[in-house]
């Protein structure tokens, strides 16, 4: 049974206590530990700064040119924080229990109440680096609400609050790295932990430029490397994004959790062809005032212009009056699935539905004239003004999808369905954010601990930042005040020699195959079988028949990949060669531990686990637990548990009725 | 339908580069301009060729990291558009499409299309950020920020430095890069107390990274793919001169 280290005490008071009885390191002992920083999203650049800035050295990697590129940058729609602005009855707790909810009772309530407490000193942060949020007339912040919450407590900057919270931390960063605390080294990929006398010491990155391998030192190591949505081929993530430094640590002894746990984003714009390459989200805060809806009739193909009103079925607010079209985003993924496969989805491939803004653009244009004492004004004239309204909010998702679809969303309803967006599953970690493998520690999406089997919207810009900002930054001084008299370790130290030689026999195996199918259509079977199988809906049939092609194609991939190039220059197709030789083991893994789990929560559906009325059903006598799977050699895993404890919420079937 | 493609190809920053001409065919309407390049690379590395290198991330027209000059434009023919936004709606069959890298002495070619705008990140240590520590910060609230002014700050910080403003200007200046991040800082009271200093340095480091001077063309508005106005540039000058007359 694994140990969180949740610390005794009352729930609110334990991360109080916690910070005030952790060892310290003094400021001129920091000055001589080492910390490595793998990834630059919000969770890498925020945590690469702020042990800078406390006096710590610190190399930060990432496989991109400028750190100002990680994914993190993409995300759209807010940040959540317990700020209560708008006086509608939010607190800590509130946001506490809405995430421990949203994760359908599968997240820890420790973790998840320190990130709730934090959530108020990220906002106040991001402020005071100038971050542009949005704001009211009156000067003060502006707030708008997301799915699986009552109240308003998001925080955004138009459709690019990622952007700007990462510009905001990457700035912090830079500076670090102009003051001497921070060594920056962009275009590098870890592709080795090093371990030494069951300590994390250092890793191998291999230089993307020169194909070179590197050996770095650290006295700890940080993974910020995000999430693993691309295994699944055709995701929202970064074409870049991947599992690899993740899963070297977890070939070395870190355990991966609830691989299982996927987060399917109900809002994206539908797959056009076979030669999808990406998918692309329509931010969650669309939601607030679009309607979803599809006809009435199976097989409709009339325009939906065409189509009455008391001939369109918007199925979430029929199904789910209370949060409406705000349901969180498994449970509207699902129900867009259940339409479409019931043959009333719309668009040329039926596998779409429609995103409206038509009573929107009324209800603003009203407002508007009335706002401006208009008086008598036209229909046509409150649908200009109504559309400017809808412009500011969300321009720039408009023009996005218009540019991706040609056409004009202003005009038309958008067709949008569900695809890959996030992982909460991850590596294991403690309440120190700490690994199973000791001076390893996961932030951000790649750790497993704070959303458990699903993730409100808002909540991962949230926590990448508490982790980077307010955890870490505490957490590690516990660590490192034992390593304080050990200085730095030789890279010429027999452990790095070894490490360096495993990644570097891995390349030239993979050079040297020289078969006949591209990297790319490895990983488009891959994320096909992924998909079908363990994708929104998994039963146990099908996972099995999935662990069987995922190992075969894995078998295929290793004596049938091709690779053009060499290895000692720039070579996308060997670094992206790498990336889906470690999908295709995590791939299997994902399978096993869906049919290991045999109930269905959060993203995670089994088929064979639903209520009568198609709704997720859990085992919490059988399954209320975190499964933690140690990998032993490729395709052998052994399952850990570490058992949920909820002392402050009781856990009931979730209801947005 | 079908097209022509003249193709900028080089092995390294130390070797001299060439075009080569390469046939696509059977390109949809619906790709997008870096999945048509997609399909071509599959077909070169089946044919036992080398693959382009192109420098691409997010693909969703937020991450700067894709470049190409395509037809003569930095991000290609769309008004307000990134490489990976732009699809091949706006070609027609047979079309001959010439793509090269973003040409600065700034940014030395990495690799055919890829290029290196480390001199960016440079230019943001030399003071494109307000000095806050980790825990320093009050209360978001408690500093009220006039809407119009926020919006500008906001307008500004959504530069995403990705140069095309650099590859667009015919001096190759950086000035619209700069000039965001100074207006952002600038329109904000947070960004007050290093005001003077902040605009000085990042000019300085501009110009040691060897990016050309502004001689107002506007080149650089008109391609920038999130249209990033050329008022910023007008501000930093007006801040320029500010902070050289008060001696900093």
């Amino acid at each position: 049974m694994l140990d969180s280290k949740i610390p005794p005490g009352p729930l609110e008071e334990k991360w109080t206590k916690y910070k005030g009885s952790v060892r310290l390191v003094n400021p001129a002992n920091k000055r001589k530990l080492e910390i490595i920083v793998v990834g630059t999203g919000l969770a890498g650049a925020s945590a690469a700064a702020s042990l800078g800035e406390m006096g710590y050295k610190v190399k930060a990697f990432c496989f991109q040119d400028s750190p100002r590129r990680a994914h993190s940058i993409a995300a759209q729609g807010g940040i959540n924080a317990a700020k209560n602005y708008q006086n509608d009855g939010d607190s800590v707790y509130r946001l506490f229990y809405d995430t421990i909810k949203g994760g359908d009772y599968r997240a820890r309530e420790g973790n998840v109440h320190r990130l709730a407490e934090v959530s108020t000193n990220i906002i106040d942060q991001c402020v005071a680096q100038g971050v542009p949020f949005a704001r009211e007339y009156g000067g003060l912040l502006s707030n708008r609400s997301f799915g699986g919450t009552q109240v308003q407590r998001t925080f955004y900057a138009a459709g690019q609050t990622g952007q700007q919270l990462l510009i905001g931390a990457y700035q912090s960063l830079e500076r670090q790295v102009a003051l001497g605390t921070v060594e920056m080294h962009t275009r590098h990929e870890m592709i080795e932990l090093v371990v030494i006398d069951g300590k994390a010491r250092g890793i191998i990155a291999r230089n993307l430029q020169t194909g070179e391998l590197e050996r770095h030192f650290g006295h700890a190591v940080l993974l910020c490397t995000g999430g693993y949505g691309n295994v699944f081929y055709l995701s929202t993530n970064a074409m870049g994004s991947n599992v690899t430094a993740a899963w070297k640590a977890h070939k070395k002894g870190a355990y991966f959790a609830n691989p299982c746990f996927t987060q399917i984003h109900p809002t994206c714009i539908p797959v056009s062809g076979d030669h999808q390459s990406k998918l692309t989200l329509m931010s969650e805060s669309l939601r607030n005032d679009g309607r979803i809806w599809v006809p009435l009739k199976q097989n409709d193909d009339r325009k939906p212009s065409d189509i009455p009103e008391n001939e369109r079925d918007y199925y979430l607010e029929r199904r789910y009056p209370a949060f409406g079209n705000l349901v969180p985003r498994d449970v509207a993924s699902r129900a867009a699935k259940e339409r479409c496969d019931a043959g009333y989805g719309v668009g040329s491939s039926k596998q779409a539905v429609y995103l409206d803004y038509a009573d929107a653009i009324q209800r603003y244009g009203k407002i508007e004239a009335s706002k401006k004492n208009l008086g008598n004004v036209s229909a046509e004239e409150i649908t200009a003004l109504g559309k400017e309204v809808v412009k500011e909010k969300y321009g720039n998702l408009f023009n996005m999808y218009e540019k991706i679809t040609g056409e004009n969303p202003y005009e038309t309803p958008m067709r949008i369905y569900p695809a890959v967006h996030y992982t909460m599953g991850g590596l294991w970690v403690d309440y120190e954010l700490k690994t199973t493998v000791d001076g390893l520690y996961a932030l951000g999406e790649a750790n497993f601990s704070d959303h458990g089997a699903n993730r409100l919207g808002a909540s991962a810009l949230m926590q990448g930042l508490a982790d980077g900002y307010f955890v870490i930054p505490y957490t590690l001084g516990n660590y490192l005040s034992d390593e304080i008299g050990k200085g730095s370790i030789s890279t010429d130290h027999p452990a790095f020699a070894e490490a360096e030689k495993n990644a570097n026999d891995r390349i030239n195996k993979l050079i040297s195959i020289n078969g006949k199918q591209t990297v790319e259509s490895f990983h488009k079977r891959l994320g096909k079988i992924i998909w079908d199988k363990c994708g929104m809906a998994r039963n146990a049939d099908g996972l099995k028949q999935a662990i069987a092609e995922v190992r075969a194609l894995r078998e295929e991939f290793w004596s049938d990949v091709k690779i053009p190039g060499s290895i000692d220059e720039m070579n996308p197709e060997l670094d992206k060669a790498g990336r889906v030789a470690d999908f295709l083991e995590l791939g299997e893994l994902m399978c096993i531990d869906a049919l290991e789990r045999n109930e269905s929560c959060g993203g995670h559906f089994r088929e064979e686990y639903q209520t009568a009325d198609g709704e997720a059903l859990r085992d919490d006598s059988g399954h209320m637990f975190v499964s933690a799977w140690e990998n032993k050699e490729v395709g052998n895993w052994v399952l850990h548990k570490e058992n949920l404890d909820y002392e402050v919420v009781k856990p009931s079937q979730r209801s947005y009725k | 339908m079908n097209l022509n493609l003249k193709v900028w190809r080089q092995k390294n920053s130390k070797t001299e580069g060439r075009f080569e001409s390469y046939q696509v065919n059977d390109i949809s309407t619906e790709m997008s301009f870096l999945e048509m390049i997609d399909v071509l690379n599959e077909k070169l590395i089946k044919d036992g060729g080398d693959p382009i290198a192109f420098d691409h991330d997010c693909r969703e027209g937020i991450c700067g990291m894709c470049s190409m000059v395509i037809d003569g434009r930095p991000h290609g023919p769309w008004q307000g558009t990134t490489t990976c936004q732009l699809h091949m709606r706006a070609f027609k069959d047979g079309d001959t499409i010439t793509i090269e890298p973003f040409r600065a002495n700034a940014f030395p070619v990495v690799k055919d299309l890829m290029v290196n705008r480390s001199a960016f990140d440079r230019i943001i240590q030399a003071g494109g950020y307000i000095s806050v520590n980790t825990g320093n910060a009050v209360d978001g609230n408690s500093l009220p920020i006039e809407k119009d002014n926020a919006d500008d700050a906001f307008a500004a910080a959504a530069c995403i430095g990705c140069g095309a403003c650099v590859a667009a200007c015919k001096n190759a200046s950086a000035m619209l890069f700069v000039s965001a991040k100074v207006s952002h800082l600038a329109l904000l009271p947070q960004g007050q107390p290093e005001r003077k200093q902040r605009v000085t340095s990042m000019i300085a480091q501009m110009d040691k990274e060897g990016f050309g001077s502004c001689t107002n063309t506007y080149a650089c508005e008109a391609e920038c793919p999130k249209e990033i106005s050329v008022m910023n540039i007008a501000r930093l000058n007006r801040e320029y001169l500010q902070s050289s007359l008060s001696g900093k």
